[in-house]
């Protein structure tokens, strides 16, 4: 302690107490500005490259709800039907993911911003956004998937899920063997809610005695409760899950192959896209949902310069919602029952319900 | 002039090279993995940079971004003052958006009123969750992280529950109803200035909270308290204080931190609010921010803001050079990682050099 | 071979001493006498601008205990971190028997012979005691360790040298002494001819300290070199044939000890003269302050209370003497509110205080200088200013209407280090920063300044140096003077006979004696803390 060097203890605690602040202060100060500009300079710098458009290209941007891009799902059907459009007619094309809601908005901007003259939305969930970012860029196009929005600058596009879902119900309800199917479905939206009518109207025209056994994890990405929720149904005796969940669904996949795996004689049927590339043993048919049709032939009438305001119903009968060519799981009978109804559904003789 | 002396002094004694040594090498780490993956990262880090600051909407939204994970950092550096690691601020941000979104759907008030009443119930939600936690620590027993971490899913799906029960849009199915205009914190004044952005006041709020933040801790008895339990708690008890009692007080402050950001992002941002299965990422980023800041108000204000840059100027980079939003995450991490790691550093260095360097004031290793 | 004492601020003694430094012990080995095993020349370590290490020379010689003495804060332990390769020296050299060495590391150290024995054991608790001793330097048997060996050694290495352990005995199961001898045969194990031990006796008991320095005797009478680090001038004096004082970083001397004496040997340590002798007023008893009746705890074991009574009067000192973990600490936390007591009461003048909260008994007239000073008496990371109104930051002028006050904080912690001779460079300097002494004096200034009637005195110098300890003790006596009344509790016998107007014995959670120190000795204490009750002594 004597050890201390100690002067004068008042003016040196004094001294002490306001070089420090004065150094620290100034410093922090000057580090913090430094810093800003650093931000700010670089943003500059960055300026010019991307900012301006050429007005010759024609540009079409989508942006994914929070399921990203590698969905194996409708985002990644609109991505693929994006990718054709801009084989088809050299026009740029560009995606941007959303990590939350709160993204919606500025990167549907960001597409306003640099002059594209389409801009999707994919899916339900960002019906809100463009009905926003449509209001306040009236000189804009848009496009969404699944959603109705009621704006001059928006067209809206729907499908007619409940119509392939009966036909996938046909399948399920004819290939049960213990009398009981199961459904997963993302969360309880109207879209969702149309898959899920069709799907039982289906089954019940071909086994009125079977049951459907219905799970709604709620999230569209969450391929863990999708394998929870197949767990469930597979384990309450349904030895067919059919499930219209996005990404969430891809967790019905892993579960059955496992349970495959172990003897168990368990099927999926995909959604969306001809999902069979994410289990080929298991998957027994899916349910297309042709969003990469409905993108590229909406851009391409864009393109042309016949952008049509409203809501558009893509059914059966346009192509819009089908089964793949080939299904080497279903017998022939089976099929034949399946194109009878596939025949009546589109004549309008039968009517699907959608809720 | 002492006061603001003092004032920024409590912000900056970590020391100033471990944080922007860390960021540095953060976004060299970055560049290196972009280049890996054969992306341009001059391109990519232009292009973050001219989606962060690009226009005044751009810039608008990142402070929008910034809201949140300035006041989820604000409430983990509070607790962490106590000596306590918040990790329920996502549940306590759920809490306060339900507080926040009940009020302004149900309840109907004059405007001004009702955006106030709305705020402050949300507030109030997040900080009763925070002391749920507090509570459950001192006179349960239970670790304080473990239960945060349980207690965040029982607030999501409790507030899931509740909004499907009393205030779910018939129509939309996975949202709440707008909360009413009165109730709504826009501040058009801000909106306008940044070409619409969604800046409310609710980003003024944010900003005084630094400031309140660092009153609480620094001018009234109850911080001084706090911060002892935090730097000592075995002097604190000696001296008097009540340890459990603090506890419950401390989260619960804490909780009204995360409550706040919570209820800006229901009256400020979407209006409404949505049925998830999973939590914002403020809730963990608070933390980051928090560790990055050094658990200071002007850090973590200043850390806030960092994240947002990255966070919402990810999407340029993806935009303009198709970089994966990801890799924006993985600048982050790397930054933290290398906070975390100096933090060891500078442990090593105060064990033997840095401990013989202040020898001038203090004593050798000697003692019992 | 000279001490330097022609170096630059060597402290001149004005007395004939350190003329012939190696003539006042036996060189021992054939050949070496004039050579010394170690030589420090001129050693100069700097930490930035701060100069640990000025210029220091000492040499060390087989057969020799030579002690190293100085304040905490001097440089000793820089010091021996050069020699045992912790840190390189900014100038200076190193001979090692007549040859310049460079010390990288402590693999090094080890290699050339020096071992270093640290204040705090390097043990590892669930190993046994031949484990820890091999421990990296194994005996093998193919692949394995040979472990029959590994003991075979141990055991023949506590015989030479009179180190006697259990070798199968786990560290956590062996007491403190016994734990440093382990560390002593772990440095012999590895064939350590220099042995630096860094103030060994600080966790020690009187016997155990005795044993100790027999220790010592008999590793130098076989030809060890042994560098003591210490400040305490009774082992000096007692063991060591040498002793070189610094202070402040520089070298004051290197004098034989047989020509020296405490008063000498603390002037040159301090820098001025030191007065041993405490100025004690005569003994003058008031009325009772604090009554302590039959106080017991719930729990069971060593440490637990199971019944202890005494009191202590106005200007009264009561030491409690004895061997850590016999209840001492129980004793402090239940006096102080910290503890809950199940039977039993603690009186305050009339008021009982037990099982209150620490506030209530520190506000009906409480102080408390704690054990642990790093952990309950100070927040080390808090200013100081802070730390000086650590239990009375919540009254007024410091709170006012919940807030606080730092300008009033700041004026009575300028007022407390004018009265209490605190050092420190200004009022914000963290608390961490002061010295050991300093960091004492402001407990102690804040646990006076609001006149409690009761001061409850924990190991109140435990770790401080000569000057320090001084400045303690003047302050407790002062304060009894006055007519406080003073429970002391310490583990240095010395202390408690200095100090105590009366001494309880504290063994097992019971006091088994009271006795009046100058009516008693340090061996009949000794045995009554190792629970014997001495003649002559009232039960308790």
């Amino acid at each position: 302690m004597l050890g201390d060097p100690c002067i004068n203890r008042k003016t040196n605690f004094k001294k002490g107490v306001v070089h420090l602040m004065k150094r620290l202060s100034k410093g922090f100060v000057l580090t913090a500005v430094f810093s800003m500009l650093i931000f700010t300079l670089a943003a500059c710098g960055g300026g010019g490259s991307t900012g301006s458009s050429t007005g010759e290209t024609f540009k079409v941007g989508m942006v994914t709800d929070i399921g990203g891009i590698n969905d194996n799902s409708f985002n990644q059907s609109a991505w693929e039907g994006l990718q054709k459009f801009n084989k088809e007619t050299g026009a740029e094309v560009k995606y941007l993911e959303s990590k939350s809601d709160a993204d919606y908005i500025p990167n549907l901007n960001q597409f306003v911003q640099n002059g594209y003259q389409l801009i999707w939305g994919i899916g339900y969930m960002m019906g809100d956004a463009i009905k926003d970012v449509a209001t306040n860029n009236p000189n804009a196009h848009f496009g969404i998937i699944d959603a109705e929005v009621d704006a001059p600058n928006v067209e809206s596009v729907l499908f007619a899920e409940n119509e392939g879902a009966f036909l996938v119900g046909v399948v399920a309800g004819k290939m049960t063997k213990t009398g009981k199917v199961g459904f997963v479905g993302g969360a309880e939206i109207p879209v969702i809610k149309r898959f899920e009518a069709g799907f039982v109207a289906g089954m019940k025209a071909v086994n009125p005695n079977a049951q459907v056994l219905i799970n709604y994890t709620g999230s569209f990405n969450k391929p863990d409760e999708g394998k929870a929720a197949a767990a469930s149904l597979y384990d309450q005796g349904a030895d067919i899950v059919f499930h219209a969940a996005g990404q969430t669904g891809d967790g019905v996949f892993s579960e059955a192959k496992e349970r495959r795996k172990q003897g168990q004689e368990v099927w999926v049927i995909g959604v969306d896209r001809d999902q069979r590339d994410l289990g080929p043993e298991v998957t027994l048919t899916s349910m297309l949902k042709r969003v990469d049709i409905a993108v590229d032939t909406i851009s391409t009438q864009v393109k042309d310069g016949k952008f049509e305001a409203g809501v558009k119903v893509l059914t059966l009968a346009d192509g819009g919602v089908d089964l793949p060519e080939d299904n080497p799981y279903i017998p022939d009978d089976v099929l034949k029952e399946v194109d009878q109804y596939k025949q009546k559904i589109k004549s309008g003789e039968l009517k699907v319900p959608s809720e | 002039m002492r006061l603001w002396d003092r004032f920024l002094h409590s912000f900056i004694s970590p020391g100033l090279w471990v944080p922007f040594g860390s960021i540095v090498l953060g976004f060299l780490v970055g560049a290196i993995i972009m280049a890996f993956g054969g992306f341009n990262p001059f391109v990519a880090y232009a292009a973050l940079m001219q989606k962060a600051f690009g226009s005044p909407y751009n810039i608008g939204e990142m402070l929008r971004e910034m809201t949140p994970l300035l006041l989820t950092g604000l409430s983990v550096a509070f607790a962490f003052r106590a000596g306590l690691l918040n990790i329920g601020t996502a549940g306590q941000m759920v809490m306060g958006s339900l507080g926040a979104a009940l009020v302004g759907v149900l309840v109907p008030l004059p405007p001004i009123v009702h955006a106030i009443v709305a705020l402050f119930v949300g507030v109030l939600f997040g900080a009763l969750w925070g002391s749920l936690v507090g509570y459950l620590k001192a006179y349960r027993g239970v670790n304080e992280v473990i239960a945060a971490i349980m207690l965040n899913w029982v607030a999501l799906y409790f507030a899931n529950y509740v909004i499907r029960t009393a205030i779910l849009d018939p129509q939309q199915k996975q949202r709440s109803l707008y909360v009413a205009s009165s109730a709504r914190i826009n501040a058009d004044f801000l909106s306008a200035l940044f070409q619409n952005a969604r800046l409310s006041y609710g980003f003024l709020l944010a900003l005084l909270m630094v400031y309140v933040f660092w009153f609480l801790l620094y001018r009234t008895r109850l911080g001084f308290e706090l911060r002892a339990v935090g730097a000592g708690a075995e002097a604190a008890q000696y001296a008097g204080i009540r340890i459990g009692r603090q506890v419950i007080v401390t989260m619960f402050l804490s909780g009204a931190f995360s409550g706040l950001a919570g209820a800006i992002e229901v009256l400020g941002v979407y209006g409404y609010m949505t049925i998830s299965t999973v939590h914002a990422s403020y809730g963990f980023d608070g933390i980051a921010v928090a560790l990055l800041g050094g658990a200071t108000a002007l850090g973590t204000l200043f850390s806030a803001f960092l994240f947002a840059v990255l966070s919402y100027g990810a999407a340029g980079m993806q935009f303009a050079a198709d970089v994966p939003l990801e890799v924006s995450r993985v600048v982050m991490a790397a930054i933290l990682f290398f906070v975390a790691a100096s933090a060891l550093v500078r442990s090593l260095y105060t064990v033997t050099l840095g401990r013989m360097r202040r020898g001038s004031l203090e004593s050798e290793v000697n003692r019992s | 071979m000279k001490p330097k004492s022609d170096q630059a601020g060597v402290y001149v003694s004005g007395t004939t001493h350190g003329e012939k430094p190696g003539e006042s012990f036996q060189g021992t080995t054939g050949g070496t006498e004039h050579e010394p095993i170690v030589r420090m020349v001129e050693i100069t370590k700097r930490f930035g601008e701060f100069v640990a290490n000025d210029r220091i020379s000492l040499d060390l010689y087989r057969g020799e205990i030579h002690a190293l003495l100085g304040e905490n804060g001097a440089g000793k332990t820089t010091l021996m971190n050069v020699l045992f390769g912790y840190y390189q020296p900014d100038g200076g050299k190193i001979f090692m028997n007549g040859h310049e060495v460079v010390i990288k590391g402590p693999d090094m150290a080890h290699a050339l012979g020096i071992g270093m024995v640290h204040q705090h054991f390097k043990l590892v608790d669930r190993f046994t005691v031949t484990e820890n001793i091999i421990l990296g330097a194994e005996p093998r048997a193919g692949f394995t360790i040979d472990r029959s060996r590994a003991r075979e050694i141990v055991e023949r290495l506590a015989g030479q040298y009179g180190l006697y352990v259990d070798p199968d005995r786990r560290i956590e199961e062996i007491t403190i002494g016994a734990g440093q001898r382990v560390e002593i045969l772990k440095m012999l194990y590895r064939g350590a001819d220099v042995l630096i031990l860094d103030e060994p006796t600080a966790v020690l008991t009187p016997q155990e300290v005795h044993e100790l320095l027999n220790i010592l005797r008999s590793l130098a009478a076989q030809g060890k070199a042994i560098l003591l680090i210490t400040h305490k001038l009774k082992e000096i004096l007692a063991v060591a044939d040498r002793v070189t004082i610094i202070r402040r970083g520089r070298l004051v001397g290197t004098l034989p000890v047989r020509e020296t004496d405490a008063a000498t040997l603390a002037e040159m340590m301090v820098g001025r003269r030191v007065i041993f002798n405490l100025d004690k007023a005569p003994f003058q008893p008031g009325r009772v302050m604090l009554t302590v009746r039959d106080v017991k705890e719930a729990r069971s074991g060593a440490d637990a209370l199971k019944g202890v009574s005494f009191s202590i009067r106005a200007g009264e000192i009561y030491g409690i003497a004895g061997v850590d973990g016999n209840g001492q600490s129980a004793l402090i936390e239940a006096l102080t509110g910290l503890r809950r007591i199940a039977s039993g009461e603690v009186l305050l003048e009339d008021k009982p205080i037990h099982n209150a909260n620490p506030r209530t008994v520190f506000e009906s007239g409480v102080g408390h200088i704690p054990e642990d000073r790093h952990r309950r008496g100070l927040i080390l990371d808090f200013p100081l200013y802070e730390n000086l109104v650590l239990n009375t930051y919540y009254q007024s002028p410091y709170t006012v209407r919940g807030l606080i006050q730092p300008l009033a904080m700041q004026k009575q912690a300028e007022r407390l280090i004018q009265a209490f001779d605190v050092r420190a460079s200004h009022l914000n300097v963290p608390a961490r920063a002061l010295s050991g002494g300093n960091q004492q004096k402001a407990i102690i200034a804040r646990e006076l300044s609001r006149r409690p009637k009761l001061l409850i005195a924990a190991q109140p110098t435990r770790g401080l140096d000569v000057g320090a300890i001084e400045a303690v003790h003047r302050e407790i006596l002062k304060f009894r003077d006055a007519g406080g009344a003073v429970l002391l509790i310490s583990f240095e016998l010395d202390e408690i006979l200095a100090l105590s107007d009366r001494i309880g014995v504290m063994y097992e959670g019971r006091l088994v004696g009271e006795v009046l120190p100058h009516q008693t000795s340090e061996e009949a204490l000794g045995l009554m803390m190792a629970g014997q009750t001495a003649r002559g002594v009232k039960e308790a």
